[in-house]
């Protein structure tokens, strides 16, 4: 029967696809079009959590598992044997358009494995893109990975009609590639990335002239490192990050702890635990850099190339830092704020908007619904309430990490006893 | 009422808010309570509420002028999301939520400034963070909303949220699903939305279907309607990395609750 050949399929072709971490739906508005199907809102919407807790936002699966390389670090690599399975382009469009029609999902995230050559899959994508667009006139959010070698022509076109692009980096660096993946080279991946760089911004400085412009990839470009199945130090992953951010206009990198799925020597074995703490880590300090005003160097360094595993980063760099505190929430700068461990961009942004009508204190921050226990340590607040502040960073780490119940506590006594 | 006897201390002035439940009601009560100097004031829904034992009862009858004026009083004080988070804690239908309304709004008209960004006073404070609830469930509504596809060509769902959020959620879904007729039917209040390809309109209808039962499906949902479950099914599991298994989170993003109109936690039929 053909249904169950589909949801075969799917199968088959969704689990070869969960390893891209990516799922985000935000950063593009699409309003719909002369009443049509959908919209894109610019905040994402998960429409489901999967057990492993990560969230369900698009229908992400590849368009064939088929592929004519043999990256060790991929499930669908050449030489792997594994069922593999193709969709029609048909048959993507309509699980699209179904599931999205029953608000299961924001949209499609479409990737594939290499077959025949990259023109020739790419091609494949676009047209799913766009018989989605323009056929369905369907407004939902689309993501397609672009891929390495297609030709300018149809990176265009795909840019045209997706919201996202993507490019994977996978391995942090040069070195790593060459150990896993020797038919690939960084310049590979680099090359389409510089390639989309130029035309987002491109058309987005038309579309600032021109509202009727037709927009490009309009939420950016994104692309995924895989951690932990090489040797690399934090440091060299968050410089790496950093340089796609400020060289290539990335919307996110992604960081992708590496679960293992092979016996190859090169990799870590089957059964070894999939770094999570670790990747959390990278999510924090990625985010302390993009929202927080933090410099990589301030986070990691050549004293300390990787990120505690027991603290979050923002906490690690308060304890290196304490001749920066305490601080006074009454008048320090909101950057300053952002900066105390405990309280977070919008809690910091409540301060300095409540602070206007009072001084505050420290059970207003309470009830405010911040972390006190956490920020106390660092804050200069008036008498009576004044809290010794002579604490070594060491005693203050230890008196956190009594009171603190990390959502990953269960792992992380596990890897602790790897080190 | 008991409860309500021990909460409310002895005091000849409370006075009790008797009103008909809707947030116009609730405004024509506020302007009353203004009218007649009523300081200590408490809200009951209903006729037949029982009335606390010390308080005089003051029956409201719902005013569009005088809400109105409420309305506009509050605008000129207030800006378009602190009026909206005022609606978003009527709607939370929590316990209590009417009085926390009426000290915000008391606190609001006895001040010359904006006063809504002043976290550190309770009023703000309490009437912020229950608006943030209930605007976090109409975002979960967005999202664990369940269309299913009967024969006839109309997209239903049923659900059951906490805080009556349809009315905040219709738009969202008028916006998204402009080309397909749907009805979303609340079913903890006995009432839906529904669109006709044109407009929203409130529908108030006995709903007998409950989740979905294998009968259910064939005798009204359209022939594809049980493989696109079985689909999303499949999907929903075979994303699942299992070497990172934590139910822990799974749960605290989807929360029991709201499994019962969700095809991918339900046994397969
Ligand atoms: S080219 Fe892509 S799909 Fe093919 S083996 Fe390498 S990573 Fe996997």
């Amino acid at each position: 029967m053909v249904n169950s050949r589909v949801i075969e399929k799917l199968e088959i072709l969704a689990d070869a696809a969960k390893y891209d971490v990516s799922c985000s739906s935000s950063g593009s508005k699409r309003n719909n079009k002369d009443k049509g199907l959908g919209d894109t809102k610019g905040y994402g919407i998960c429409h489901a959590f999967t057990e492993d807790g990560r969230c369900v936002s698009l229908l992400k699966i590849l368009l064939t598992n088929h592929c004519i390389f043999d990256c060790a670090y991929c499930v669908s690599r050449k030489s792997n044997n594994v069922k593999r399975a193709a969709f029609t382009v048909e048959e993507v469009v309509d699980v699209t358009i179904n599931f999205y029609r029953r608000n299961y999902i924001e949209g499609l995230f479409l990737s594939s494995g290499i077959f025949d050559s990259p023109d020739y899959t790419m091609e494949r994508l676009v047209r799913i893109a766009k018989k989605l667009r323009i056929d369905h006139n369907f407004n939902g959010y689309i993501h397609l990975k672009a891929i390495p070698g297609a030709s300018d022509e149809l990176m265009k076109e795909a840019g045209l009609y997706a919201d996202r692009l993507s490019v994977n980096v996978e391995m942090p660096t040069e070195k790593s590639l060459k150990l896993l993946a020797p038919e690939k080279k960084h310049i590979d991946v680099i090359k389409p990335m510089e390639y989309l760089k130029k035309e987002i911004i491109g058309y987005r400085e038309e579309k600032a002239l021109n509202r009727k412009a037709p927009a490009f990839a309009p939420a950016g470009q994104s692309t995924q490192m895989v951690i932990g199945a090489t040797k690399e130090t934090d440091m060299e992953i968050l410089g790496m990050a950093d340089y796609f951010y400020q060289q290539m206009n990335m919307k996110r990198v992604y960081y992708s702890g590496y679960v293992p799925i092979s016996n190859d020597g090169r990799l870590p074995m089957i059964g070894t635990p999939v770094p999570i703490i670790r990747e959390n880590r990278l999510y924090q300090a990625d985010w302390l850099i993009r929202f927080y005003g933090f410099r990589v160097n301030e986070i990691v360094g050549f004293d300390q190339p990787d990120l505690d595993l027991d603290i979050d980063p923002k906490l690690g760099w308060a304890l290196r830092n304490l001749d920066q505190f305490p601080v006074d929430i009454n008048t320090a700068t909101l950057e300053m704020i952002k900066r105390i461990p405990g309280i977070g961009h919008q809690n910091a942004k409540k301060i300095v908007a409540a602070r206007k009508f009072n001084r505050l204190l420290p059970e207003h921050l309470q009830k405010m619904g911040i972390a006190y226990n956490r920020a106390k340590y660092f804050l200069a607040v008036p008498h009576p309430f004044s809290i010794q502040k002579d604490f070594t960073s060491i005693q203050i780490k230890q008196q956190i990490l009594s009171l603190q119940h990390s959502k990953y506590n269960a792992d992380f006594s596990s890897q602790l006893a790897l080190f | 009422m008991l409860i309500f006897l021990h909460n409310w201390p002895y005091s000849k002035l409370m006075t009790a808010m008797i009103y008909d439940g809707t947030y116009q009601g609730w405004l024509t009560a506020i302007f009353d309570s203004y009218e007649y100097k009523m300081n200590d004031v408490c809200f009951l829904k209903g006729e037949t509420a029982a009335i606390p034992l010390f308080a005089t009862a003051h029956y409201v009858v719902t005013d569009e002028v005088k809400a109105r004026r409420v309305i506009k009083g509050l605008k000129l004080r207030l800006s378009a999301e602190g009026l909206n988070n005022l609606y978003k804690v009527y709607l939370s239908e929590e316990e209590k939520s009417e009085e926390m309304m009426c000290r915000f709004v008391r606190y609001v008209f006895t001040s010359k400034e904006n006063i809504e960004q002043n976290f550190s006073n309770s009023a703000v404070w309490d009437v912020k963070k229950l608006a943030k609830k209930v605007k976090r469930e109409a975002h979960r509504m967005e999202a664990f909303v369940r269309f299913k596809l009967t024969k006839d060509n109309l997209f239903y769902a049923i659900i059951e949220p906490d805080h009556n959020v349809l009315p905040l959620v219709a738009g969202h879904f008028k916006g998204r699903y402009a080309d397909q007729r749907w009805l979303i039917y609340d079913a903890k209040r006995k009432y839906g939305i529904y669109y006709d390809l044109e407009t929203l309109s409130t529908v108030e209808l006995e709903f007998r279907l409950g989740p979905a039962s294998a009968k259910g499906i064939t005798e009204i949902c359209d022939e594809r309607e049980a493989f696109f479950q079985e689909l999303w099914r499949k999907y929903f599991s075979s994303v699942n990395i299992k070497a990172r298994n934590n139910m822990r989170l799974h749960i605290q993003h989807m929360p029991k609750r709201y499994w019962k109109y969700l095809p991918e936690k339900m046994p397969e039929i």
